[in-house]
């Protein structure tokens, strides 16, 4: 972006940036595509001919036991990090506006530690499952489950990267105060994300 | 000037002539045995009754508004040097008139629709005659339960007894469709979908799957032969013969070499894999249509052939030649070995 | 220093209005360029899906005919219907959303000029991904709804299935991206006074039909995603075997579908609001309630979908509701239609091509309409669904409305798109051509439907009566084939013509008639201030009448977008992302993730470019 073109503040019918209006397009359009997964996901609760189950033990007619799968204290854990992340981007993003280069760098380190913690907190669990014996095609609720976690993990880890070549631009001098819209619509994307996790922790981990 | 009069003329009468042709085709459901427009059973009746109200109230619609548009057409045409039109914008009374008038006719379509959602979905009495309806990829399965019946592509109904069909599929979603009677219902393989009906009338009537389903979707045709209830149970009593012998029974003697030949090659040629050939306490899930009355039947392979000898005889040889994809497999069969199997089956009767 | 150079750059390239050569076009990030190739494109593809349906029609024609074998019917169905929606109505709109928007605004190009270019891209390569299919034999075969469990590995083993999941992906991208640019640009770029209830009602219904892509296409995505785990991975969402449920895919597919047919006619109901008015010299009558009936419909048109599944046994509730939804329905499209006689009662008509297939538009919609109330029946709709009568139905609305209506639009734009006016005398031909061989073809599906016929079969026995009605709509389609013929001539004799078409040929309302035919770069070399609806009537009565022709301008020292081509590059990563997904059994991963990085290097280019 050329310093000519953000300083040539085009007067918009709404007074807000195109690039603002377009992030929130995109994310209200996102919502219909998590709305759906998360539907799907509810659709297909109970319906598994197999298991192992999220929520209840079962023995397989081989004789095999299964526990419950979810571990609960460790995704709620990620789920807080999330939280608290989006709580970290406003700073870094307050930082930015204000020119404050420190709290814009060191807030957004924050905000990607978080963010690549929960994604590594994913793969973990992903991982683990597949030991105990949850595969993908195992049965509705692991296809199910990796289907609508799995799209949200991809979101969270583009995120992610989003916002890292955001710190790089940051740390390269590369963001003052005319350009904290890139950061801005970075941390919409990662609201959003993070709002879809607060929907999808208590359907998928919590409600039985 | 005069070439283009005679042809504003005469494309005209030539446009009137095929409009009336048309409308004359049309118009005359009796030209055609799988209508929806000659119902012959309740249920068939009420979704007919329904269309006659719908169908009374769009004519009206069409001929008033299109009639208004064409009027508009002819009274406000230009003419060059017309001075610029009044420039409304609008008017709230008749905007308001004509939002609430076909509300109003919807309403008035919409509470014989309600009703009539509710006596379609109602569920039979315990007098209803069950049969269950698999659908297959390409063929009818049918089974009476209270007989311990199945048969394949043909079903017979006694007229004046409620049917309560029980439907399911044994692949893909097909849909059971019976225009005379009643309408069609998808059939599922992991749910059962129901529909009724009573034949009022006698005859033999066709149907066809309304549920794209593969390759052979157009040629999925079923035929019902709607019976007198004393000819019914007739045809029930026969279907009853149609068993597996008693064990240890002396078979009978067969009717002639050729059948006895063809008898031998039905398993020879591996036929009764996919194929019972008994009506009674048949086995479930068979891969082709149960042949136990196949000899009497109107049609082979789900309406594709009219049932004649040579017409058997050439399934029997070629079925990918003539129903490309069928399940059932081009097994090298001679032409004589094919008589012998025709003389089998024309004796299953 | 570094921004005086920029200026002249900038200058520079402003002042070189035409630039010519293929390089120019595959790099081009104009919106009216885009337009034009939007519009190539999707007739290309129209006159493709058009021999599909000629060549079902001849197999069609007489009974137990043999002319096409029913694998190859299956093909051309199911390829007929998936061209003639994803590849030719909505590009055809995409078109006019391209060209017309931004001039009607009064804005120089859309929000994201190069997004813009990129949707086209993704676009042209869907649909030629598609098309490929038939080199391999294996084009879609399972119709163009491709309900589940056909569609599962089990029942179809092929490619088919495969080329159409992937290629719907490819173009859904396509439209998702072009959404969010019309919508910024419509919500973001209008012109100053330009308030939403002043916007054109080309701009308006074009605005509603974004919302409607926005939140339709990520259903359909999220369906086809779990149709592709079912396929490439074993999983069951649609498999009853493994607990799933055929009937999920439905509920999906047509929470997606429904609006899409919004989508589809939404553009068409759009043209005819600006054709009207203009050549009944009146304005839009009812410009609000025009307005909300088409906001109320694409809220609406979410809650309408199992009309389509009546015969699947919902039960008596839902067929209820869902009943009931669709009759509301009716009501906001009657209003239009209305509104549309009403701007035409008291004018002085003016019966120029684009006028009469305005009218033609008006005349068959009426009958898709009523032929759709007459389905919203339950009851009724169990006879008539899955035969002839929807058929009928949909082609009454999606031909004798969405393409007589795009062709009112390009009749009517087409002196301000090329600079040339097309040949009245051909296109009264082409409008008579079309409408006789449209309701010949179309209106015995009604009849032949009712009495018996079923859909997507590949022939039909003797002794069904069939015969007579198959043969007129035949040669109907035959009528069509020719009218499309007159269009061609039409285009190519006045493609040769020179450039001098009047800026305002018809005595325009909106502010596209303003400046030349065709546009500079730039549009408008002062972007207007509007006071009213109507703006370009308001200010010729203003100056007495009539408008001087506008003189060209040099446009030097305003700021355009400079031209790129990591768009493009970016969506051949994206075709190649889904061939590799395609191949993915004999390919490996690496071919996948090579693709993918292609498309992260594109999208990365793209964003640290300068715009320009």
């Amino acid at each position: 972006m050329t310093a000519h073109a953000q300083a040539a503040h085009l007067e918009t019918s709404t007074g807000l940036d195109n690039r603002k209006v377009a992030i929130w397009t995109f994310i209200g359009s996102e919502c219909m595509f998590f709305a759906t997964l998360i539907s799907n996901y509810m659709v297909n609760k109970g319906k598994s001919l197999v298991g192992p189950f999220p929520h209840e033990p079962w023995t397989s007619p081989a004789g095999q036991h299964f526990e419950p799968i979810f571990e609960i204290p460790l995704v709620t854990l990620g789920t807080a990090l999330l939280l608290f992340s989006s709580l970290f981007v406003v700073l870094a993003l307050s930082g930015a506006q204000r020119g404050n280069r420190k709290a814009l760098i060191g807030w957004l380190a924050a905000t990607i530690a978080c963010g690549v913690f929960f994604v590594g907190m994913q793969v973990y669990e992903f991982t683990h499952f597949l030991h105990r014996g949850l595969g993908f095609t195992t049965n509705l609720f692991g296809s199910s489950f990796y289907t609508l976690t799995g799209f949200h993990g991809t979101h969270v880890t583009i995120g992610v990267l989003w916002l890292a070549t955001v710190w790089v631009d940051a740390v390269r001098g590369k963001l003052p105060p005319s350009k904290s819209l890139n950061l801005e619509m970075a941390a919409l994307y990662w609201h959003f994300v993070d709002v879809v996790w607060i929907i999808i922790f208590p359907v998928v981990y919590l409600i039985k | 000037m005069l070439l283009r009069t005679v042809a504003r003329c005469s494309s005209r009468w030539v446009t009137a002539l095929c409009l009336l042709a048309l409308v004359l085709a049309g118009c005359s459901p009796e030209n055609y045995p799988q209508t929806t427009l000659l119902p012959r059973g309740d249920f068939a009746r009420i979704a007919d009754d329904l269309l006659d109200t719908t169908v009374k109230w769009a004519i009206l619609v069409f001929v008033l508004v299109e009639g208004v548009l064409v009027y508009a057409i002819f009274r406000f045409r230009g003419k060059p040097g017309d001075p610029e039109p009044h420039q409304t914008h609008g008017n709230t009374t008749v905007e308001i008139i004509w939002t609430v008038v076909p509300a109003l006719i919807l309403a008035v379509i919409a509470v014989p629709t309600v009703k009539a959602i509710f006596e379609t979905n109602a569920v039979p009495g315990k007098d209803a005659l069950t049969i269950e309806v698999i659908g297959h990829q390409w063929w009818w399965e049918f089974r009476y339960p209270e007989y311990n019946l199945t048969t394949a592509n043909e079903l017979h109904v006694p007229i004046g007894r409620m049917v309560s069909l029980r439907m399911g599929s044994n692949d893909v979603i097909h849909s059971f469709w019976v225009p005379q009677f009643a309408a069609k219902r998808d059939i599922f393989a992991n749910r059962e979908t129901r529909m009724w009906f009573t034949a009022e009338v006698e005859g033999d009537y066709p149907g066809q799957c309304a549920e794209f389903c593969g390759i052979q979707h157009g040629r999925m045709a079923h035929r019902i032969k709607a019976q007198k209830p004393a000819e019914f149970q007739a045809w029930v009593a026969h279907m009853q013969a149609l068993g597996p012998k008693p064990a240890g029974a002396a078979a009978p003697p067969a009717p002639s070499p050729r059948y006895a030949e063809g008898e031998k090659l039905f398993t020879a040629k591996g036929c009764l894999a996919c194929h019972s050939m008994v009506a009674v306490n048949a086995p479930k899930g068979m891969v082709g249509p149960n042949l136990a009355n196949v000899g009497g039947r109107s049609y082979l392979a789900a309406g594709t052939l009219k049932n004649t000898d040579e017409n058997l005889a050439r399934w029997i040889r070629d079925p990918q030649g003539i129903k490309k994809g069928v399940l059932m497999p081009n097994l090298g069969v001679t032409e004589s070995e094919a008589q012998a199997l025709v003389a089998y089956l024309r004796a299953h009767k | 220093m570094a921004t005086r150079v920029l200026d002249q750059h900038q200058a520079h390239a402003a002042s070189h209005d035409e630039k010519t050569g293929l390089w120019s076009w595959i790099t081009t990030v104009d919106h009216k360029r885009i337009g034009i190739l939007y519009g190539a494109t999707a007739f290309l593809f129209f006159l493709i899906g058009g021999i599909e349906a000629l060549l079902l029609r001849i197999q069609l024609g007489s009974a137990e005919n043999t002319f096409l074998s029913p694998d190859l019917y299956n093909q051309l169905f199911t390829m007929h219907g998936t061209t003639m929606i994803f590849l030719a109505i909505m590009p055809l709109s995409a078109m006019f959303f391209n060209f017309m928007i931004p001039l009607l605004i009064g804005a120089r190009d859309v929000a994201f000029p190069r997004l813009n270019a990129f949707s086209y891209w993704v676009f042209l390569l869907g649909g030629l991904f598609l098309n490929a299919s038939f080199l391999f034999g294996a084009a879609p075969d399972q119709g163009w709804f491709g309900y589940a469990n056909l569609t599962s590995k089990q029942y179809s083993p092929g490619l088919n299935v495969d080329f159409w999941m992937l290629g719907l992906q490819i173009l859904g991208i396509a439209s998702l991206a072009a959404a969010v640019n019309f919508f910024v640009t419509i919500v973001n770029m209008r012109a100053p006074g330009m308030t939403l209830m002043r916007m054109p009602m080309f701009v308006w219904m074009s605005f509603i039909t974004q919302v409607l892509l926005l939140l339709a296409f990520p259903v359909i995505t999220v369906a086809l995603i779990l149709l592709m785990y079912d396929r490439f991975f074993g999983s069951a969402f649609f498999v009853p075997s493994g607990g799933g449920d055929p009937l999920l895919w439905q509920h999906l597919f047509w929470i997606f579908g429904h609006p899409e047919v919004y989508i589809l006619i939404l553009p068409a109901f759009g043209i005819v609001s600006e054709v009207l008015p203009v050549f009944s010299r009146k304005p839009l009558f009812g410009y609000a309630a025009m307005v909300f009936s088409g906001v109320f419909i694409a809220f609406l048109g979410f809650g309408v979908w199992s009309h389509h599944m009546f015969s699947t046994g919902m039960g008596p509730l839902a067929d209820t509701f869902f009943a009931l939804s669709t009759m509301l329905i009716a009501i906001p499209t009657g209003v239009k239609i209305f509104n549309w006689i009403g701007t035409m009662w008291g004018g002085s008509l003016q019966y120029r091509t684009p006028m009469l297939f305005a009218i033609g538009f008006i005349a068959m919609f009426i009958i898709g309409g009523l032929s759709g109330v007459m389905h919203s029946s339950p009851p009724a709709d169990l006879q008539q669904t899955d035969t002839y009568f929807v058929v009928a139905h949909f082609h009454y609305v999606l031909f004798g409305g969405s393409i007589f209506g795009l062709t009112a639009g390009a009749y009517y734009w087409w002196p301000k798109m090329f600079g040339r006016m097309l040949n009245e005398g051909l296109g009264k031909v082409h409008f008579w051509l079309m409408l006789i061989g449209f309701n010949l073809t179309f209106f015995p599906m009604h009849f032949v439907g009712l009495n018996g016929m079923p859909r997507r079969v590949y022939t039909y026995p003797e002794g069904l009566g069939f015969e007579l009605l198959n043969q007129v709509e035949t040669a109907g389609s035959f009528v069509l084939g020719v009218a499309f013929l007159v269009f061609l001539v039409n285009i190519f004799q006045t493609w040769r013509k020179p450039r001098n078409a009047p800026a305002d040929p018809w005595n325009g309302a909106t502010l596209e008639w303003a400046i030349p035919s065709p546009p500079p770069e730039f549009n408008f070399a002062e972007i207007p201030t509007v006071h009213g609806r109507d703006a370009l009537w308001e200010l010729k009565r203003e100056r007495g009448g009539t408008l001087p022709e506008p003189a060209r301008v040099s446009g030097a020292g305003i700021h355009l977008p400079n031209p790129s081509y990591w768009p493009l590059v970016t969506a051949v990563g994206i075709l190649a992302f889904f061939v590799t997904l395609m191949t993915l059994a004999a390919t490996g991963i690496w071919p996948v993730i090579a693709s993918f990085a292609l498309l992260l290097l594109g999208v990365y280019k793209w964003a640290y470019e300068p715009a320009g």
